[in-house]
């Protein structure tokens, strides 16, 4: 195999953190290579290093056989490294034909850019995605998923030797992550060299011919895709021995809760939004929303957080009707929301991790009543350790941590705040396979507690693991409910797939 | 994903700018209703004429508005560019196409280095040409105290004369620097990778540099261009007044800012366009033209008038971020 991409010996820090230690990476001519590791193993990092965004504090980095030094992102794909950063976000007020192009417009003979061209090339960009959208709309007009998309559409635009997919099915459905694997066979096929970041297992097994780990900041294993077991991949990303968790099934200790509903929604719903449905939470009960994305699962929590108004139905909280206008009164009812697109509405990239997990409970009681920085610490630290989040301090700046590291922030400030009701919406996406089961663990623990707890997830086996109650949507529509030992993934398939 | 092609709206970005045109000509409609004898050729370029220098200047603002930065330096290098054509003439008798090129040249300096620091040296584009306000207006108190006035000098006296008869009015030959200007940016803004880039940087910079886009060499050259208009700016605002001295145009710049504002250009950087600036200076002039018409209607109520402006467009702004942060959710 003929070597394209060879790193070694490379080694980059940053204040209090040893990102990368001498670590070695080889990415061979037409092959897919999966770049696996924990929250903070250093994947993100070893990407920028190499495509020039960083520089490296030693190693050596060849590419197409000669040594190179890239200055900046700019200058890595001109050499033909085409990236799709994890948190690039593109530029939402342009629109998506622009989003592709910009830096690369077609211009005219006579100069000037060709607008048309670039829009008519940019609708054959996103067709080879199967992405029916109007390429002339600003790209803000389009959800996260299709923002995603883009970021893609654009990355394959560019004719690269080698393309860098970090983390880029984090917001996608199943059938369009089908779709961005069929075009990676078909780059892969005219001999482009691909790296693969995901947390997503089953993802890795599909697409991948070999697979590199990193484990804090160091190499963990190299091996051959075929004939790897998935246990084998975990305890080397984890570095220990993982036990299998596929069959249990903790949400039954929890049995239905106790006591009258904390939550009970009779009829509610939004005329296009979502139709009329019931529900009831109770203390100590995990109620679980599966369902394929665009189901329904997030209306219902924005339903019930006051997001969105409902027209019909009724909301009763403890026992009472209540009608909720806006998040302020959801929160002061004691409701905690973590919303699936934390790159919006989520952290405050400039505060440090201990204020940021603490914004909530300091909101909740106020701002007169000011949590003392002993106390701030001690809850800080407490979410640090049980979150397993990846900082040297909980001094760092939030901007600093890795991409999953950052989601943990945002799920430990709505831990933290002490909600009756805590609504998680994607929990553990973006977040590795060890501190998913830590989660899951926690959020069986706080419904132990006593807390109500609805939870959404695209991953069935979550949900399943999980809950203690399972309402199973389809299509804007509560199809079924499972409870006690119905609940299970073929179940809640068949649930799906029976009633259509 | 069919369900991708819904929001089927006027895209709310563009708000902004279709405020701008209404209010455009609401105020002239209304001027024209209220005040017979104000809508008349004559008028419209006298406002043309006394506004030019302040149209080139914005053009070059609008980019970097559009950038997200900021230029305070623009008043001060037009008094400075003034004094120091008008001294030249009387101390040396030097013809003022020659002092009028030394300018470019220093204002083209004067860009290099305010986008260098900013850029690479990584200030804050605020900090930086706040100083260079200060120096820029100290070095024109260097070059003279008082006022010159410049008498026979070939060039200005051409460009003065030449011109375009329109109606009772003579659109000069320096107006149509302002027209060239304007469309000149406009092409940039909208057909080349620089014009796109300036976009893409005030949008966000970190996605742009991640998108492999040259942030540093944009940011540099929009400063450069900013300077140099300013520059130009003086140039025209010098020949219009024939005179030069260095208290002039003091707060330039905060006018310069609220037109482009008011034109739509949003101050948090991303969007805006070059064409909503020639409005909003044209709304600019015609409010300080109030005055003249309106007894009661004192310059200092021009000022309110502008505020209140300003912060209809910054209200606009807030709303349409809503709006679009909404459309990201759904
Ligand atoms: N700019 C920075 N300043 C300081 N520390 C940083 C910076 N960028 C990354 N780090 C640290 O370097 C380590 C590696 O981060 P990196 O983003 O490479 O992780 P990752 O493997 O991509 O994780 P994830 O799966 O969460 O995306 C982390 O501990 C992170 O906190
Ligand atoms: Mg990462």
């Amino acid at each position: 195999m003929e070597e394209i991409l060879k790193v070694s010996n490379l080694s980059k820090g940053f204040p209090g953190v040893q990102a990368l230690s001498n670590v070695d990476f080889t990415l061979n001519r037409g092959e897919i290579l999966g770049l696996m590791g924990e929250n903070g193993a250093g994947k993100s990092t070893l990407i920028k290093v190499m495509t020039g965004f960083y520089r490296r504090d030693s190693g050596d980095i060849h590419f197409d056989g000669q040594a190179v030094d890239f200055t900046s992102p700019n200058d890595a794909v001109r050499h033909g490294i085409s990236t799709v950063y994890q948190e690039v976000n593109l530029l939402p007020q342009l629109t998506v034909a622009e989003n592709i192009f910009i830096g690369r417009q077609p211009m005219k003979k006579r100069g000037g850019i060709d607008w048309r061209e670039l829009n008519s090339r940019a609708e054959n960009a996103v067709a080879k995605l199967d992405l029916d959208i109007d390429v002339t709309r600003p790209l803000n007009t389009y959800s996260v998923a299709v923002q995603q998309m883009v970021s893609i559409a654009r990355a394959l635009d560019i004719s690269a030797k080698v393309l860098i997919l970090d983390e880029p099915t984090s917001s996608l459905d199943a059938a369009e992550v089908e779709q961005l694997f069929t075009v990676m066979r078909r780059l892969k096929s005219e001999g482009i060299s691909i790296v693969f970041i995901t947390h997503f297992l089953d993802q890795v097994f599909a697409i991948t011919d070999r697979i590199t780990v990193l484990r804090s900041g160091k190499n963990a294993g190299e091996f051959t895709t075929e004939g790897l077991s998935r246990m084998d991949l975990i305890s080397s990303m984890l570095g220990k021995e993982f036990e299998d968790l596929d069959a249990s099934r903790w949400g039954s200790s929890l049995g239905t809760g106790e006591g009258d509903p904390l939550v009970s929604m009779n009829s509610v719903g939004k005329k296009g939004f979502i139709f009329p449905f019931d529900l009831t939470i109770r203390p100590g009960e995990v109620l679980g929303l599966a369902g394929l994305l665009g189901s329904g699962r997030t209306e219902i929590a924005q339903l019930l957080y006051g997001v969105e108004k409902p027209d019909e139905g009724v909301l009763q909280l403890n026992g009472q009707e209540t009608a909720l206008s806006s998040p302020r009164g959801a929160i002061d009812e004691g409701m905690g929301f973590c919303p699936e697109d934390r790159k919006e509405v989520g952290i405050i990239p400039e505060l440090s991790v201990r204020e940021n997990i603490i914004l909530a409970l300091q909101a909740k009681r106020g701002a007169l009543r000011y949590i003392h920085r002993k106390e701030q610490e001690a809850i800080a630290d407490k979410f640090i350790r049980a979150l397993n989040i990846v900082t040297p301090s909980s001094d760092q700046l939030v901007k600093n941590l890795s991409g999953g590291n950052q989601q943990k922030v945002i799920l430990a400030r709505w831990l933290a705040a002490e909600p009756r009701l805590l609504i998680l919406d994607e929990p553990t996406r973006g977040i590795d396979i060890g501190s998913k089961v830590e989660i899951q663990k926690l959020i069986l623990e706080l419904a132990k507690e006593g807390l109500a707890l609805l939870f959404i997830s695209s991953e069935l086996d979550e949900v399943v693991r999980c809950s203690s109650r399972v309402a199973v949507l389809r299509d804007r529509q509560v199809i079924g409910e499972l409870d006690g030992t119905d609940i299970s993934e073929s179940q809640i398939m068949k649930t799906i797939a029976e009633t259509a | 994903m069919n369900s991708f092609k819904k929001l089927p709206k006027l895209s709310v970005n563009n708000i902004p700018i279709l405020t701008t045109i209404s209010i455009f000509f609401l105020m002239y409609a209304a001027a024209s209703i209220m005040f017979p004898g104000f809508f008349s050729l004559y008028n419209f370029v006298n406002i043309f004429k006394t506004n030019a220098f302040v149209g080139i200047i914005a053009v070059g603002m609008t980019f970097v508005i559009i950038s997200g930065g900021i230029d305070l330096s623009v008043g001060s290098v037009v008094a400075f560019t003034s004094i120091f054509i008008a001294k030249m003439h009387q101390s040396y008798g030097m013809p003022s196409w020659i002092s009028m090129l030394i300018c470019l040249g220093i204002g083209l300096v004067l860009g290099l280095s305010i986008g260098c620091l900013i850029t690479y040296f990584e200030l804050p584009e605020f900090l930086v040409t706040l100083v260079a306000m200060f120096l820029m207006r100290g070095l024109a108190y260097v070059v003279h105290q008082g006022t010159i006035s410049i008498q026979d000098d070939p060039f200005i006296a051409f460009m003065k004369r030449t011109g375009i008869r329109v109606g009772a009015g003579n659109l000069s030959l320096y107006v149509w620097v302002f027209i060239l200007i304007l469309i000149l940016g406009i092409l940039v803004s909208k057909y080349t990778r620089f014009g796109r880039n300036v976009y893409a940087v005030g949008g966000n910079e970190s996605s742009a540099v991640l998108m492999g886009l040259p942030v540093k060499r944009t940011k540099v050259l929009i400063y450069v261009m900013s300077s140099l208009l300013a520059t130009l700016g003086g140039i025209v605002f010098t020949i219009h007044l024939a005179s030069g001295k260095p208290h002039n145009t003091i707060g330039l710049e905060l006018h310069v800012i609220a037109s482009v504002v008011i034109g739509g250009t949003l101050l948090t950087g991303g969007a805006g366009r070059v064409i909503g600036t020639f409005f909003g200076v044209l709304i600019y002039g015609l409010v300080f033209k109030l005055p003249a018409y309106i007894s009661a209607f004192r310059e200092w109520w021009a000022q309110i008038l502008v505020g209140l402006l300003v912060l209809t467009f910054i209200l606009i702004q807030t709303f349409v971020a809503e709006k679009t942060a909404r459309a990201v959710e759904s």
